[in-house]
This record gives structure tokens, sequence and C-alpha cells, in this order.
């Protein structure tokens, strides 16, 4: 049974910090198909279009019917557990500074039979469900969890823990504290166990008396000045708190809607670009050496940075033209910083959501997304390890749509 | 001597000392907002081009932007739809005269720190000649209300209903416009006028009148504490920004020591 996690000793300032490793992370280029699916929490595993066979190891033509039409579908996650092992030494230097990592192999329901990392509370030739998660490296591994039961601190396992950006015991900063999200996120990161919230305020001089109330009501809450339009002040939030930031939490945010042709579009795009994707950016170079270099230490090491976006980052929206294209370079920019970023086993996430229930998407039709379903959506990436979440309705609606035909959904957003 | 030559003997041997009457061009400097439909103007902001590093190793330097109302500035006549038919209504082409001109200072602290929504009335004007004397033709009227030492959120005073801070009313404008000819307006404030001066008739009476009469407007001032009520000179330039509709600027006052 896993045991809860101890609160973790402040760190001893005598004792060098651990450099961050990386367990191995060479796959073949058809395994990365995997990671459609760690991305966005499905279990997506290599299928045969002509004769249904799952595959796994992933492999380049089916070994049934050597058919070379394989793509990635849905598949049942059950699997019996039929044995196991634990590591307890190895040569590799990122095992090497793990506890004993338990491994087994597992017969899925799907057909296949594939090596796990296993959950501690899995029971020995036991039922199990089956994720594909992506390690420190970004890589592909499967993970087991027991079907049922476990223990009240599953989420403490260690394997899981360096697979996922679990909350608890750690220090989370949130970038825009005026964003609609930030209070109902600052609550869930508390629920979840984090140490601090650390909350950013951009000209504090314009009020925010909503927000001052409700970190005076909370412990472990405070705010602090953070313009992400300005170089100064977000270097001198990282020189006060780089150095421990375990999860940045991006909710920057600057919808104003208007067609390319309306009067005054070029400075609202200058806006929009400084705070999405400038902001990011600015936000890279303050944070993201500082949180790279502490991704290996100990239990309160920085571990995730997650970017909440908007679905419109994926294609052009006349009706908010500028909106569209500064969410887009943000997202492109995230993508970039995901992999910068993996070089210390810093997962970086983006959250999509369609319009949400605030002032600014007031004429859009429902459905919306209420803030606090994004916040419990930052909360789902951080404890689940997702690179991708759609948030609601319309956002997964329009990533089917996306993946399935992207003419489509450019011809649609003409539509507003 | 002639009077120059008397100037500058006076500035060197401290009778007549420099006063800055500026706050520092910062980020952090509360800005005019308007409601968040209409364009913005851009706050200041300074970005290192290099300090010294591997991006310029001998020399530091920033770029800088900021919108043309940000920080202590003057507003030129063509700011406001009234003025944007008058002649030379603009920065670059406003003539050099009014950048050095003498100043009268109303002292309205008092009234001020114990009401942030006080408003300067005619008879408030009449009140302070009565005791200083008629104010000339051409000189700048500054409001003094001590809103100059506050910085931050007490500096703007926002509220649900926008600013409380301390501005003219349209009566005490016109007066100053039509019966004493003044060369402009200065006030501590984030703008000329009252902070709920939207709500006056006209909305922003002294931008209104002001502009539309060829004068000018300094504010976000500070340090009038150091200025006499009459005797001051007001040494004012705005960058000459092509068609600028105001500016940024370093205002200095010559004050007498012995005031």
């Amino acid at each position: 049974m896993t045991k809860g996690l101890e609160r973790p000793q402040r760190k001893n300032p005598l004792v060098r910090s651990n450099v961050p490793l990386l367990p191995p992370g060479a796959r073949s280029i058809a395994t990365l198909g995997l990671l459609q699916g760690a991305a966005d929490g499905r279990f997506m595993l290599q299928t045969c279009a002509g004769c249904g066979h799952v595959i796994y190891p992933v492999r380049d033509i089916c070994p049934e019917c050597l058919g070379q039409k394989l793509g990635f579908a849905d598949t049942p996650r059950g699997g019996v557990l039929v044995s196991e092992t634990t590591i307890s030494i190895t040569a590799d230097p990122y095992f090497r500074r793990r506890p004993p990592v338990r491994q087994g192999l597992v017969s899925a329901d799907c057909g296949a039979t594939m090596i796990a990392l296993l959950h501690r509370d899995c029971p020995a030739e036991g039922r199990v469900t089956l994720s594909v998660k992506t390690d420190a490296a970004g890589q592909p591994v499967i993970f087991a969890h027991p079907e049922t039961g476990g223990g009240p601190y599953m989420e403490d396992d260690p394997v899981w823990r360096e697979l996922t950006a679990q909350p608890k015991f750690r220090r989370i900063l949130i970038t825009d504290g005026r964003s609609p999200v930030a209070i109902p996120l600052i609550r869930q990161l508390l629920a979840a166990g984090a140490d601090a919230v650390f909350v950013g305020v951009s000209d504090r001089w314009k009020p925010h008396a909503e927000l001052e109330q409700a970190v005076s009501e909370l412990d472990c809450v405070s705010l602090h000045d953070l313009d992400l339009r300005d170089e100064r002040s977000v270097g001198d939030l990282a020189s006060e708190l780089g150095g421990k930031t375990d999860i940045l939490i991006n909710t920057a945010h600057h919808f104003r809607p208007g067609h390319m042709f309306d009067a005054g579009q070029i400075l609202r795009a200058k806006d929009a670009f400084d705070i999405s994707a400038v902001g990011l950016l600015r936000l890279a170079q303050s944070f993201g050496g500082a949180m790279l270099g502490r991704s290996g230490d100990g239990e309160r090491s920085a571990a995730a940075w997650v970017n909440v976006l908007s679905i419109w980052s994926h294609a052009g929206l006349p009706a908010s033209a500028v909106y569209a294209a500064a969410q887009a370079a943000e997202l492109s920019l995230a993508q970039s910083l995901r992999g910068e970023m993996s070089q210390g086993g810093v997962r970086v996430c983006n959250v999509f959501s369609g319009p949400m229930e605030e002032p600014w998407f007031e004429d859009m039709p429902p459905p919306k997304v209420a803030p606090a379903a994004v916040a419990k959506a930052v909360l789902k990436a951080l404890t689940e390890g997702l690179e991708d979440i759609y948030i609601g309705d319309i956002a997964a609606e329009f990533r089917d749509r996306m993946l399935r035909n992207p003419k489509e959904t450019e011809r649609l957003m003409w539509r507003g | 001597m002639d009077v120059l030559t008397t100037l500058a003997a006076a500035l060197g041997n401290s009778q007549i000392r420099l006063v800055d009457l500026t706050r520092t061009l910062s980020p952090d400097d509360p800005t005019i907002i308007m409601p968040p439909e209409f364009g913005q103007s851009w706050p200041v902001r300074i970005e290192r081009i290099s300090r010294y590093d591997a991006t310029g190793p001998s020399w530091y330097w920033n770029n800088i932007s900021f919108g043309e109302h940000t920080g202590t500035h003057l507003d030129a006549p063509a700011h406001w739809f009234t003025g944007r038919d008058l002649p030379l209504n603009t920065v670059d082409t406003m003539p050099l005269e009014p950048m050095l001109a003498p100043v009268c200072v109303i002292d309205c602290v008092d009234v001020s720190q114990k009401n942030a929504d006080f408003l300067l009335t005619r008879a408030h004007v009449l009140e302070w000649e009565e005791i200083h004397g008629r104010i000339p033709a051409g000189n700048w009227v500054f409001m003094r209300t001590g809103w100059g030492d506050k910085t931050g959120a007490a500096y703007a005073n926002l509220d649900a209903e926008g600013a409380h801070t301390p501005g003219p009313d349209a009566e005490a404008i016109r007066f100053l416009i039509d019966e004493r000819d003044i060369l402009g307006f200065g006030t501590e404030t984030i703008g000329t006028d009252w902070g709920q001066g939207g709500h006056l008739t006209p909305p922003y009476p002294a931008h209104n009148y002001l502009h539309g009469a060829g004068k000018y407007g300094l504010q976000c001032l500070t340090g009038l504490e150091a200025l006499p009520a009459t005797g001051a000179m007001i040494i004012a330039a705005p960058l000459k920004i092509l068609a600028g509709s105001g500016s940024p600027l370093r205002v200095l006052a010559l004050v007498h020591t012995t005031a």
C-alpha cells in the first residue's frame, strides 16, 4: 500500500541540488504515435485498419496480416497483471536516483501484451487499468493502476508522481490574478495540497477587490506585482520567486473582438501579442531557466508549466482576428517551450477553452465554459500529467472536427 | 548686466533655483484609462537593448515606449476635438513662447485631502485673487492638491464609478479662459479634468474648453509645494513629435529662493 507523502523538509542550503536527469529517450518515430493519446488522456494504441489487430509495441507492419494501414485508436483500458519484477538497482543514472521501480507484464483486454510501470497498489496477478503517459523525457510509457481499490494515497505513488505534476506540497505561481479563472484555481490548488500559491496582479493601482477579498480568506496565498507586458516586472518577480516556483500557470488572457478592417486593430494586435505571445516569452526568459535547473530537486522540484489558451489558437477567427492570431502565436511558443523544458523533464501543458462565462464573451451563444471548469481542467492536467486538454463541449467538438477536417473547421470559423 | 547674465548670476548664487515638477517616467505609474472597448494608451515600457553584456558589451541602453499622454505630460490643443482645427495645434508646431511662462498656483491641498472629489469653482479662483491679485494673461494656472505625493492605487483612486480626484468645474475653466486669458491649466492628477469630469457639462470641460481656445494642459505634476502663489517661471518643452497631440516632458520651475 502506498504511504502518504510526508511534507518535504526545507532545502539544506549546504547540499548541492540534484541536477535534472532524464530516462532513456530513444524511441522509434512510429512509437511517437502513442503520444496523441498520452497528450489528452486517452488510451490509444496502434490498430490495424485491415484486421483490427491491436499492436504493441508499435510497428510499421501488422504482425497478423502484414497490412500497412496502421493507425491509433481508442482501446479498452483493462488488463491482467501476469508477472512482475522490482528493479532495485540499475546502471541508468535516472533510475538510480529513484526508489525501487515496479514493472510488470500485462495481458491487456485488447489482446496485446505489454510491459507497464506498476502503481505500488497494483495487486499481484490482479486486474489493472492501463494508461499511456509521457515520462520525464516526453516519451510514451505504459502505466498500470489497480482496477479497483487502492489506498488513500494513490496520487503519492512515486512513479505516478514522476509521470504527473501533483500540486501536493508544491509552490505554484498563477500569472494573472485578474483572470476569471484565478480565484477558483487558487481554491482548487489549495484543496489539492499546494503549499503556497503566488498570484500575479498587473497594475495594482486598478481595483481588484474581489481577488483581495478571496485571498484574505485563504492561507498560503499571496499577491505579487506581475505584468507580462513589462520585462522588468517579470524579471523582478522571477528574482523573487523563480527559485521556488514549482508549477507556473499562465492564465494571462486578452480578448477583444474585432474584424481585421475595424479601426484600431493594429494597436489591439500589439496589446494582444504583448500579453499572449511576448508575455509567454518574457515568462520563459525569466522563469524558464530557473525552473529547468530545479527539475531534479526532490519532491519540491519544478514540475510543470500550464498555459490557458483558446481553441481559436488553432484557426483564424474573422470576428476576432487579432485575438486568434495572438493565441496562435502563443500556442507556437508554448510548443517550443515544451521542447525546451523537456530537457529537464518539466511538463508543459496547454489547456484549450472555448468562450468562457465572462463579460467579454457575453454576446456569444451558449454553451460557454465556466471559469471553475477551466480551473478543474488545469488540475486534471497536473494530476494526470496531460499535455493538451480541451474543455467543454465546444472545445471537444472543435478538436474532433479539426482532427477530422481542418478545412471544414476553417470555414466554420467564418460564422463566428 | 543684461537680463540673461543677471539670470545666470542668480542661478549661480542660488538666488534663483531650479525645481523639478516631474514624476519619474515609470511602468508603475498609473496612466489614463478609457473604457476597455476604446483604444488604450500604452503605459511606459522600458526594454533593455543591452547592459554591458552579450547584446552590447560596452554599452547600456533601452528601448522605451509610451503613449503621448503618460507620465508628466503636456496636452496640445489638437488633443481634443474642440482644438482640432486650430493652427499650430500640435507639439511639433506649437510656438516656443508657451514653453517658458509664469505661473499662478492655487493651493487646494487641505480641501482636496479632505475631499477627493473637490471641485475648483470660479468662486474659489476669485477668493485666491483677493489675496494674490488678478491672474495675469499668459500665465499658467496650477491647481495644487498634494496629489503628486501619491502613488499607485491612491494616486489613481479608482472605484466602480471611476476616478475620484480633484479638478476644476466648467465655470472655473471658462472664467480662466474668457476673463483671464491664461496660457494653460496644470494639475497633479492624471488629467486636467476632475476625476468624475465625464459627468460634467460639457464632459471633461477642462479638455473641452482649454483646447478649444488653443490653451495647453499640464498634468501629473509633482512638487508644487516648492512654488510660490505667484512669481515662478515654468519651463515646459514637449518632445517635438510629428503631429503629436501631447508629450511627456520634464517640467522645471525657476523659483526665487526668497519666495
